[in-house]
């Protein structure tokens, strides 16, 4: 999964959860029946686990591109330096 | 949400918090039932009134009771344990409660009822103070809801009377 369909999957979840409390809390009231309230409330939990928790090719899409390993021979790292010896020499 | 473990850590966690705060609005909703229970006991006949061998007055009684608790009951209510008390005052106590009767109910379709019944539990005086003893008898009920709080009120019915004389 990648950075953008982490961040996806994260709002989705949470939304998905809240609003199917709402909806699942006022159809419970408004039947008056609280078994109803749960069982909606259930299967919204197993939907949204459905679809967040799988990793989904739709989360997928934005693949990171990294730097081609030619690209990086090009811009070498600094050797270390050797002035560093040259001191620890001069002390002793 | 970089796993899959992490996905469903996630997922769990919030969905128990959710269904908890839905379960508190659920009960925070039961203050909105403004109950009103109605309640009539008849004392159809003193089957017997004695005076214990260890001095203690008992009196058997068969009631007539009939209630209307259905206002009781809201969405989030499990059930109700209601209870009928013969309540009075002695020198030496200044409230005596005698349980004499007790029921739960399920439903609210079983919430309107009239039963015909002898005291079940043992109306006994802790001394001998019944004779011609004014009483209340009091309806009290207790409603548990499937989650959050409980309540309690009652209905006191006043002016019954035991007779002067043991039968």
């Amino acid at each position: 999964m990648d950075w953008q369909g982490q961040k996806l999957v994260e709002q989705l979840m949470q939304i998905l959860l809240v609003c199917f409390a709402v909806v699942a809390f006022v159809t419970g009231y408004v039947l008056g029946s609280f078994q109803t309230m749960m069982f909606i409330y259930a299967g919204g939990v197993v939907f949204t686990s459905l679809l967040t928790v799988p990793n989904w090719p739709f989360f997928n899409r934005h693949p990171l591109t990294w730097l081609e390993p030619t690209e990086a021979e090009k811009h070498p790292k600094p050797e270390p330096a050797s002035s560093s010896s040259k001191k620890k020499n001069t002390k002793k | 949400m970089h796993s899959f473990g992490y996905r469903i850590n996630a997922l769990l966690t919030f969905s128990v918090t959710i269904l908890a705060l839905m379960c508190a609005i659920a009960s925070f909703s039961d203050n909105f039932n403004s109950p009103s229970p109605s309640s009539e006991v008849q004392v159809m006949k003193i089957n017997w009134f004695q005076k214990k061998p260890d001095g203690d007055d008992e009196v058997s009684l068969t009631l007539n009771i009939s209630a209307n608790l259905q206002s009781l009951f809201t969405w989030n209510t499990k059930q109700v344990f209601v209870f009928l008390a013969a309540e009075y005052q002695t020198p030496k106590n200044v409230l005596n409660q005698i349980s004499l009767w007790d029921g739960i109910i399920p439903a609210k379709e079983h919430a309107s009822f009239k039963i015909q019944a002898t005291n079940k539990y043992r109306f006994t005086d802790q001394g001998s103070n019944l004779r011609g003893k004014e009483f209340n008898l009091t309806l009290h009920w207790h409603v548990m809801p499937k989650t959050g709080k409980m309540f309690a009120d009652k209905l006191v019915m006043p002016g019954y009377h035991l007779p002067k004389a043991y039968r």
